[in-house]
């Protein structure tokens, strides 16, 4: 087997026309991909911009206003233009009807409908990029995003389009798991990505909205003075800070459940070893969705809310902290008694094991109201969430978009390459972020253009940090764009995975599978069934 | 106690740092023990069960009762712990003892002003006694904003629609960082101030000084070149003549100014006046009108020493 399928989705049907208007969850997948790929360079220039703005004190190529928004655009592109839709709208998408051995999503017209939307959506992202940037930080605090000169409303519109593209895949992926899975696929034998899925999906359809509205209310508050979140008329501007985590706290979660269940694929086919604790892992899914709901308010320990409140969401977010533990857990006794290989979706796996056990122990200190007192709205946050979303969700999207390169383009990688990057990926994120813990909780607050002497040396290492990063991101790029023209023939089944998508032909048919596929093993019965590699 | 602080966390100088300091680092060692274990795990399992030889089956355990109530249980312990201390110390520092000394602090763009109980009033410098629980009321006349003293593990947001609560006790003399932690604009990083802690001695004779407009027997040009650094004129108007968020103060004295709206206007010492109570008024071409009113903040002697310092800056 060493001949791309002559039938695959790449290749038929033909033309742009058959791409713009594809009902093909594979494709739909592939132009999100691309979408998502092209703003996580953006956001990531930007991010090259601040911390080389932040390598001395004062001013080292742009002012206090163009700092102020770039950070900005950082933030809101990276959470709502890449990461939201990240693993679910693109490897999701590509993946979910062929690991449950469907055809299809349940609503394909939807499917495409949810990617134009994204698209008009980050058009109004970019178009307030060009129209003089908003400089609101991502959360657009009232009462200074209903007062600043910049264009706030081209970019909370065009999050509040985005919205409908992440509930819209969100509804679609409720409904393909519970009606699309293959005869004889019962809920506890789905891969353990699909439970991520279906976890966030729930997160999506039901908190979205809350965003949509609350930007909706900030828009009227800005356009028509309505009040609501202005004092001068009886408003409350730390309304809107309820109103905007009720959606961005359980987002969290959208962002990293995903990641998770990448993980639980991972380690177990690079482990050869049957999952530890299924039940477990997918429940705790279902539980860290429902208890994400509760915890908004430890956002705002510093806000003057009620000692009361504080102490419930303190409470609650130590609670949904343990069941992120009992996954960690739960990953490592997976290696005990495997057989192990160290490809580079591996290798990512255990940076995210690495990174996220960090950010999540960090999120104990956070936790904890007095200690949080002091930590609030310092660098100490800013390297917390980025150990949580970048070293948890980027690092498991890395990994499933090296494990699944195969699947979706018939070819290989260069492995030895994928490692080199991976490895300096880690080391510059470390660099980067690590440092920043001790910024934070020696005092250095966040959202700052320029410093004090005294924290320069930390914040010089974090810059230069910033580039070992950028080399690393650079090395993906060329390899990963070499590999779809000259990459090996990868075959059907190049690790030896048992979920169904390792069943169909690679790049797989537009149809997914000839006949539908037979449930002969559970997904993780390693321990029964052995499939040789495609490739080895 | 380390005048330097630790790796992690600066000295600390409130009754309350200590114990926020013990739990910091109750966690800190607690997560330590624990990613360690965890890593080794992880470290020891690839190393023994990398594969050596041909791909096999492997092992189908995939459970262990009491393992999993094992990794369940203890987290949930500790983190119950972590819960019932971090709320004790967060109780502490919300309630405010009795005969605290109740200073209003008040937050704008981009600035801080200190209300005394005798009326006197600060610009950026808290001025505060050692040894003296410090009621700060604070309230902000635009965005929000917070009131950040690392040192003393002290943060407030400031809210414009109503007065939020906190308080301090400072254990030791010296000057420590105040800095704004709630995004607010283009001067966010500039909006630092001092808490100047004094003996209580120092403190009163302070506030008897401070009831006085301008130092006694000082030079009108002098007193002004001072409140120019103390009420933070210099946060935004240079004296240098480079243009920053506002004009600069060198050589505009005795000048013909453009305005926003087109009319011209020659800078006397009306103008300046005009411009320091209502800044709105009659902004200058090209500028924001960002400042906010110096009324009841500076007194009229104050104003006559500014403008005696903006006069003395000629080319």
């Amino acid at each position: 087997m060493n001949k791309i399928p002559e039938h695959n989705y790449l290749a038929e049907p033909k033309g742009l026309k058959s791409w713009l208007l594809t009902l093909d969850h594979k494709r739909i997948g592939l132009m999100y991909l691309f979408a998502i790929m092209f703003f996580f360079a953006v956001g990531g220039f930007f991010a090259v911009l601040l911390r080389l703005e932040l390598l001395n004190p004062g001013k080292d190529l742009m002012e206090a206003d163009t700092y102020n928004q770039f950070f900005t655009l950082h933030g809101a592109i990276m959470i709502f233009l890449f990461i939201i839709p990240s693993i679910p709208a693109a490897l999701g998408n590509i993946t979910l009807p062929l690991m449950l051995g469907a055809k299809d999503v349940a609503f394909p017209r939807l499917n495409l409908a949810s990617w134009y939307i994204y698209v008009f959506g980050s058009l109004f992202a970019v178009f307030s990029i060009l129209a003089g940037a908003v400089d609101t930080g991502w959360t657009f605090y009232t009462p200074y995003s209903t007062t600043t000169g910049t264009s706030v409303i081209s970019m909370t519109l065009g999050v509040f389009i985005l919205g409908f593209s992440s509930i819209f895949t969100g509804l679609n992926f409720i409904v393909t798991i519970h009606k699309l899975r293959a005869p004889g696929l019962t809920w506890f034998k789905l891969p353990l990505f699909v439970w991520g899925l279906y976890a966030t999906a729930i997160i999506q359809v039901l908190a979205t909205p809350v965003l949509g509205i609350t930007m909706v209310l900030l828009i009227l508050e800005r356009v028509f003075g309505i009040g609501i979140f202005d004092p001068a008329m009886g408003g409350d501007p730390v309304l809107y800070q309820h109103f905007f985590w009720f959606y961005s706290h359980p987002a969290v979660y959208i962002m990293i459940l995903p990641g998770m269940g990448i993980i639980s694929e991972l380690i177990s086919v690079f482990s050869h070893k049957k999952i530890f604790g299924y039940k477990a892992i997918a429940f705790s899914s279902l539980g860290i969705a429902f208890i994400s709901f509760l915890v908004w308010g430890h956002h705002m320990f510093t806000s003057g809310q009620s000692e009361f409140a504080a102490m419930i969401f303190s409470f609650l977010t130590f609670l949904v902290g343990i069941p992120s533990g009992i996954k960690v857990f739960n990953w490592i006794a997976t290696m005990y008694r495997g057989s192990i290989t160290f490809e580079a979706p591996m290798l990512y796996a255990l940076s995210f094991l690495f990174l996220f056990t960090i950010g999540g122990l960090t999120g104990i200190f956070l936790g904890a109201l007095s200690v949080d007192v002091h930590l609030h709205d310092t660098y100490f946050i800013v390297a917390h969430f980025h150990y949580v979303m970048m070293g948890g969700t980027v690092m498991a999207f890395l990994g499933g978009i090296h494990y699944w390169w195969p699947k979706i383009f018939g070819r290989m990688y260069s492995e030895l390459w994928a490692r080199v990057a991976a490895i300096i990926i880690f080391i510059g994120f470390n660099m980067t972020f690590f440092t920043q813990f001790i910024l934070g909780s020696r005092g250095m607050p966040r959202r700052y253009y320029n410093y004090l002497d005294q924290f320069q040396p930390l914040h010089a290492f974090s810059s230069v940090g910033s580039w070992v990063l950028g080399v690393g991101f650079i090395i993906m790029a060329a390899y990963l764009i070499y590999s779809l023209f000259k990459g090996r023939i990868a075959g059907n089944n190049p690790w030896g995975a048992l979920t169904l998508e390792w069943k169909t032909t690679s790049p797989p048919d537009p149809h997914n599978f000839k006949e539908t596929p037979k449930i002969d093993y559970g997904a993780y019965d390693y321990d029964t069934v052995m499939v040789e590699s495609t490739i080895r | 106690m380390n005048e330097e602080g630790t790796l992690y966390l600066p000295p600390p100088s409130s009754t309350i740092a200590g114990e926020v300091d013990s739990l910091f680092y109750f966690i800190f060692y607690a997560s330590l023990v624990l990613f360690i274990l965890v890593m080794s795990a992880t470290a020891f399992f690839i190393f023994r069960y990398r594969r050596r030889g041909k791909k096999e089956l492997t092992s189908g355990v995939a459970h262990n009762t009491r393992l999993e109530i094992l990794w369940t249980i203890i987290p949930t312990i500790l983190v119950f712990i972590v819960f019932i201390w971090g709320f004790k110390t967060y109780l502490k520092m919300n309630v405010v003892p009795s005969g605290a000394i109740e200073i209003k602090g008040t937050g704008q763009k981009w600035f801080w002003t200190f209300d005394y109980p005798n009326g006197a009033n600060t610009v950026n410098d808290l001025i505060v006694p050692v040894g003296k629980p410090i009621k700060m009321l604070l309230s902000s006349q635009d965005v929000i904003h917070s009131f950040f003293v690392p040192d003393f593990r002290v943060k407030m947001d400031v809210l414009p629609n109503r007065y939020t609560l906190t308080w301090f006790e400072a254990t030791k003399t010296g000057e420590f960082e105040i800095y704004c932690t709630e995004y607010c604009g283009k001067g966010h990083s500039e909006m630092l101030g001092k808490v100047i802690v004094k003996s209580e001695l120092d403190y009163n004779s302070w506030l008897e000084e401070s009831a006085m407009d301008i130092p006694e027997g000082m030079a009108l040009e002098d007193a002004g070149a001072q409140l120019y650094q103390s009420k933070a004129c210099v946060t935004c108007h240079s004296v240098d003549g480079t243009p920053g968020v506002a004009p600069s103060f060198k050589g505009r004295y005795g000048e013909m100014e453009a305005l926003a709206d087109g009319s011209q206007i020659l800078v006397d010492e009306n103008y300046l006046r005009e411009s320091i109570l209502n800044p709105q008024a009659k902004v200058v071409a090209g500028y924001q009108p960002v400042m906010p009113t110096y009324q009841g903040v500076l007194k009229n002697r104050q104003i006559d020493a500014l403008i005696a310092y903006i006069k003395s800056l000629q080319d």
